[in-house]
């Protein structure tokens, strides 16, 4: 139970529920869809590049509690950060849900609340699924790419 | 649905189906998940294997293992022997009229590839068309779709309606002189819907129109009578028949069987071999390319065996039984509807909660020691017929309890609790 709970935080359930930039963004010059076809999780992330900064990121689609809040919490924390930042993020991110991360994510501020995905191997790929399509958007990849 | 007369000796005076002491027969029921008994509602996806056929596995490697239909020597003899006892077995377990129209196959999807690869590509050309529901498995669509776009072809899908019923009089409609092969499931994996196998049969047969039927989770759960039901083609797997993975029957037609070309060419499968002509062998080796599966055909034996001393009518009217209770329990939860509710229905329990992702309805179960399958269940179609990404499903084993169904309820109500 406890394990749930570390999964399922307040946090983490408040962002699924009213998930933040959730909207098509009109000014996007970046944009990819993530497809998780074992579960139908399915996002689209929408990009404002401008001087190697994101200057405004959005997303829609539709997805399990996980996949949604950390989409939204992804939009947040990248907003204003440089293409290489996200990248640095999204690879400390990645560590941390996969439980191969030294600490506890603490320099990761908000998204340490996904440390708990580590104890649900099978939900890494929801954890994920946007940020897999940021960076596809990121570099011009325009095929929806896939967890599969 | 047949009902198999039965000599007065075989009408039993003992509780009919004990419930409880054919769950010792099956060792992996017996353990705890995440500190909880295991309550194992995924049989739709695998069921579990009764000791006898893992025993049977075990005992053919200790004991017989060789290779078949070649050797002279003993353990040759043996392991032929075991082999085709099997494909005896299984012809009276489905009532084909000769043990030549059984097939072993890897399962179902096979199955459904070779008819498609033999048949089809022998009998479909350009302009034709293949008929299937809107129901089925994505195991019973692609190998169609890749035969009509070789032919070019054209797929045609015979609509279900909200309870997730097939349609008789559009589907009706959709054949015609076009039509080459009819393409159906038994039961349904994502809705539980039993589909009037004997009635389409009828009208396919009327305009000289084979039929394949997807019997992956009908097989299990009902007595089925190839004969009565009249169809071309049978189609099972053998691990969701309380069977190993890795083998599966296809029941064809004799005349059927014997018109269509090989699919696989290799040992076995020939009866004499030149580099100017090949002959092949008779049925049913024509289609057995290669060294089969002999163990896993043994442990299918085995499964058959024990499923027969039981009694499919049994096991039908013990999972009827649960899956009314089941429906009742489940669909009187707020907050919860159940997606596939056609009146003839069988052992699957799909659902969804409002505002909670499937996905997450999985992995709470779980932690309370209850495996459902959580998705789109090979069945994309079926979700975009009634407009969802995916439902949870339960789907019931003949080993599956009241207790269960009732953890089942204890945990969706544990579900809306974490997730607020």
């Amino acid at each position: 139970m406890s394990e749930l709970r570390e999964l399922y935080q307040e946090v983490i359930l408040e962002h699924s529920k009213k998930p933040r930039n959730y909207r098509v963004l009109e000014t996007a010059n970046h944009k990819a869809e993530g497809f998780n076809p074992l579960c139908g999780d399915h996002f689209t992330v929408y990009l404002d590049v401008k001087d190697g900064a994101i200057s405004d990121i959005g997303f829609q689609g539709s997805g399990c509690a996980i996949s949604k809040a950390s989409a939204s919490m992804m939009t947040q924390t990248l907003k204003g950060k440089t293409t290489g930042e996200a990248e640095g993020i999204f690879s400390k991110f990645h560590d941390l849900v996969t439980g191969q991360a030294a600490g506890s994510g603490e320099d990761l501020g908000k998204l340490a609340v996904f440390a708990g995905v580590s104890e649900f191997p099978l939900r890494v790929k929801c954890a994920t699924l946007a940020w897999h399509a940021l960076r596809a958007a990121l570099y011009g990849e325009e095929q929806a790419i896939s967890t599969e | 649905m047949s009902t198999v007369a039965k000599t007065p000796h075989e009408i039993r005076a003992e509780p009919m189906f004990d419930v409880h002491k054919i769950r010792r027969d099956f060792p992996i029921l017996h353990q705890q998940v995440h500190g909880k008994p295991l309550v194992y509602l995924d049989n739709a996806a695998t069921t579990q294997k009764p000791l006898a056929v893992i025993e049977a596995i075990s005992n053919y490697y200790r004991h017989d293992n060789s290779n078949i239909h070649r050797g002279v020597h003993t353990l040759s003899e043996r392991a032929t022997e075991a082999y085709e006892k099997v494909r005896a077995a299984a012809q009276k377990f489905l009532n084909a009229a000769s043990s030549k129209e059984i097939i072993f196959v890897r399962g179902t999807t096979e199955a459904i590839n070779l008819v498609a690869q033999t048949y089809g590509r022998k009998n479909v050309s350009s302009g034709d068309e293949v008929v299937i529901t809107a129901m089925e498995h994505h195991s019973n669509i692609v190998p169609w779709q890749l035969l009509c776009e070789e032919k070019g072809a054209r797929l045609r899908v015979a609509p279900i309606n909200d309870r997730g019923e097939l349609l008789l009089e559009e589907f009706e409609k959709l054949l015609g002189p076009k039509t080459k092969i009819v393409a159906i499931g038994h039961l349904s994996n994502a809705l539980g819907t039993i589909n009037p196998v004997r009635e389409i049969v009828r009208m396919a047969h009327a305009r000289n129109i084979p039929v394949l039927v997807d019997g992956a989770q009908a097989a299990p759960r009902m007595q089925v009578d190839v004969q009565e039901l009249d169809c071309d083609f049978y189609a099972l797997s053998g691990h969701k028949l309380y069977g190993p993975t890795g083998i599966g029957i296809l029941y064809g037609k004799m005349e059927l069987l014997e018109t269509m070309p090989p699919w696989q060419g290799g040992g076995d499968m020939i009866a004499s071999v030149t580099f100017e002509k090949t002959v092949y062998n008779r049925l049913p080796y024509k289609f057995e390319a290669g060294t089969p599966n002999i163990a896993d055909t043994i442990g299918l034996g085995a499964a058959i065996e024990y499923l027969s001393t039981l009694g499919l009518e049994q096991i039908e009217q013990h999972e009827a039984g649960l899956l009314n209770y089941a429906t009742q329990a489940v669909g009187a939860i707020p907050g919860v509807r159940l997606v596939g509710t056609a009146k003839e229905k069988a052992g699957v329990l799909s659902f969804v909660m409002d505002d909670i992702h499937p996905h997450d309805i999985g992995t709470i179960l779980d932690s309370e020691g209850i495996a459902v399958r959580t998705g789109h269940h090979c069945a994309q179609p079926v979700m975009q017929r009634f407009n969802i990404p995916a439902t949870a499903r339960a789907s019931l084993g003949l080993y599956n309890t009241r207790q269960e169904i009732d953890a089942l309820v204890a945990g969706i109500y544990k579900v809306q609790e974490v997730m607020g």
